[in-house]
């Protein structure tokens, strides 16, 4: 039975479904929506890193951070507080991820010889200098306050609410039209990956997070690989950044902190380390698990409206995924991701395993 | 000058707190190779039991319980979380304490919310005068007690058979076993011990002249990453030799940030994390770090 048809069917009517949602989705959906999409951009780069290729990662949020304020200066004219170089939208989102690669290009000497653990502590420092020069750069970065974020603009299609549009009787806003953006982001970045992970510099990575030794003797080079799939990683990170960007239309120092870091590591683990679909998975369950108790909050025990003296849904959101990572390491190894192969495994296990327990009728016992 | 003397005696005093946190890291390391992101969480709740309890049962008995408080929750995370975890790779076991560490800080935040909490210490804001320069009490104590404290667990370290056992198990676990160390008590007990000394640091972390206990107080812990990477993570030596590094720099540039006014406001908060990728740059094993070496 070959199983390549089914797939490239499964592909196309989940590309279908995704496309068709701005139709049905209202605003709130469509923006949680977005934010899981640019997301999992960005939790497939961490994964290669860290799930492939064995390297902690806790910088992440820096170059999110370098990709969205990337673009909006490379997009942005100048203005009176602000500098910007006015770059058509297009070219100013490819070079936001070229920044980003070169930026993780700069940390490789660190990046290449450290190994595992010890370079996700160093990379903590990353955070630190990030949030140090968001608050300082101010022509750059606006400050604290942020920058807005200039609507992309394709071929002459702009990305924003006017001009009006309206197809099959749905007026397609902002939010309706970023959304085919990002589906249109996110399948390259995904094919990418997995064309990388399949291949040879997949088998590379791997054998370098298992046994270092065992792959600098067979010949990968490892300094280099840690060196590169951290740029690439970034480049990732990059594009995710100024998606997120263009999703939120204001960037803000505070969000690129500590905690978004910890949120994409998260991403992973409770996903899946080493695999496409886990970084998705574990993408759309991080960022939808706030926003699922923001709007069902009222009618969920424990959890109290913003400002209340109870939980928050976000403090909530936060205590349940952290608690997911811990559950998914302990319980679920392979994550989210993992659990497929593993109830076929257990489904086909129990249908060839059916007959040989029953007795033919002339053996049965009377 | 004087101001010279005062910021590295103030560099010196902050630096013997950071390497209380980073001995606890670097302890947890060796005993289990386990890279414990969560330690800053543990330290939060060391201080956080000090901060709530001092009121009613007075300072002492209140440190004490922030002391048992954070040794307590140190030791969970061993027996309930880290034991049971059976992965391949050690930088999993790094990302479950990641896990770890997100519950607890934002339990213990959302109970600290907007307030300052002060830590009900009898040093509060005096200060000592001694030849024109001024130290305020807070520093002082804090770093008779930090040397003290790590000179203690240097001893304990050395002499005693539970720090023999300790080191045989950093050594070589297998053997160690066979030679009848129980290792799951060695790991237990650095855990433990890691969440006592970090509820010391927490609270010469949160005395004067930090205004007291809020939710920043976990960034402040961070700092304690780099000293504990730049002595070398496997190297207690390396963890003291950190922490004055991570300490004096700090110190120093806050206190000459209107010279350093190029780099921007709040550079002392940034400069243990520069001084760190330079280390790690000519030393990636950091500087006391014995270098991996593998034979095939």
């Amino acid at each position: 039975m070959s199983e390549r048809p089914f797939r490239l069917a499964a592909v196309l009517a989940g590309t279908l479904v995704l496309l068709a949602m701005p139709f049905y989705l209202d605003a709130f959906w469509l923006q949680t929506g977005l934010f899981a999409m640019s997301a999992a951009i960005g939790a497939i780069g961490l994964n290669l890193l860290t799930g492939a290729t064995g390297q902690l990662s806790m910088g992440h949020a820096f170059f999110l951070a370098v990709g969205a304020y990337g673009y909006v200066y490379l997009a942005s004219d100048d203005g009176p507080h602000v500098a910007g170089l006015g770059l058509p939208t297009p070219l100013a989102f490819a070079g936001a991820i070229v920044l980003a690669g070169v930026a993780g290009g700069l940390f490789s000497p660190i990046a290449g010889r450290l190994r595992g653990v010890y370079l996700g502590i160093a990379s903590l420092a990353l955070i630190f200098i990030g949030q140090h020069v968001l608050f300082n750069a101010e022509t750059v970065t606006g400050g604290f306050n942020g920058r807005d974020v200039p609507p992309m603009e394709l071929a002459g299609f702009r990305f924003d609410d006017s001009p009006e549009l309206v197809v099959f009787n749905v007026p397609l806003g902002a939010l309706e039209r970023l959304w085919f953006l990002a589906v249109l982001l996110l399948i390259p970045a995904a094919w990418i990956a997995r064309g990388i992970l399949r291949g040879r510099p997949g088998r590379a990575m791997n054998t370098i997070r298992d046994h270092e030794t065992a792959a600098a003797v067979m010949g990968v080079p490892v300094a280099r690989y840690r060196a590169g799939v951290f740029v690439l990683s970034s480049m990732y990170a990059g594009a995710a950044g100024a998606l997120l960007a263009l999703a939120f239309r204001r960037t803000v120092p505070d969000y690129f902190g500590m905690f978004l870091s910890l949120d994409y590591l998260a991403m992973i683990v409770i996903g899946g380390l080493g695999s496409v679909a886990g970084a998705v998975a574990g993408a759309v369950f991080v960022s939808v698990l706030p926003q699922l108790l923001t709007r069902f909050g009222d009618d969920l025990p424990l959890v109290a409206a913003p400002g209340s003296a109870g939980v928050s849904p976000a403090e909530a959101a936060r205590i349940l995924y952290g608690a997911a990572v811990v559950a998914v390491v302990l319980f679920l190894p392979g994550g989210l991701a993992g659990m497929w192969p593993r109830l076929r495994a257990a489904a086909s296990r129990r249908r060839a395993a059916s007959p040989l327990t029953r007795l033919e009728k002339e053996e049965q016992p009377v | 000058m004087s101001t010279f003397i005062e910021l590295v005696v103030n560099g010196v005093s902050a630096g013997s707190v950071y390497a209380l946190i980073a001995l606890g890291f670097v302890i947890i390391f060796k005993a289990t190779e386990v890279v414990n992101f969560a330690h800053a969480s543990l330290l939060l709740v060391g201080g956080y039991a000090t901060a709530v309890l001092h009121d009613d049962i007075g300072f002492l008995p209140a440190l004490g319980a922030g002391v048992a408080a954070a040794a307590a929750a140190g030791a969970l995370v061993e027996l309930l979380v880290l034991r049971r975890a059976r992965v391949e790779h050690h930088a999993v076991l790094a990302i479950v304490t990641i896990g770890v560490d997100i519950v607890l800080t934002t339990a213990l935040t959302r109970q600290i919310g907007t307030q300052v909490l002060s830590m009900g210490d009898p040093w509060q804001n005096k200060i000592v005068h001694v030849g024109g320069v001024g130290i305020a009490q807070t520093r002082i104590a804090a770093f008779a007690v930090a040397s003290l404290l790590i000179a203690a667990f240097l001893a304990a370290f050395r002499y005693t058979s539970w720090g023999v056992a300790m080191r045989a198990a950093a050594e070589d676990g297998e053997t160690a076993a066979l030679m009848g160390v129980r290792l799951t008590r060695v790991s237990l007990a650095a855990w433990a011990v890691a969440g006592a000394l970090a509820a010391v640091a927490a609270l010469f972390l949160t005395v004067f002249p930090t205004p007291g206990l809020d939710r920043s107080t976990s960034f402040a812990a961070m700092k304690a990453f780099p000293a504990a990477i730049l002595g070398g993570l496997d190297s207690t030596t390396g963890a003291l030799a950190g922490g004055l590094i991570v300490g004096l720099t700090e110190s120093l540039v806050t206190g000459y940030q209107g010279d350093l006014a190029f780099m921007g406001r709040g550079i002392g908060e940034v400069a243990p994390f520069l001084v760190m990728l330079l280390v790690l740059l000519v030393r990636p094993a950091g500087l006391f770090g014995t270098r991996e070496l593998s034979r095939v």
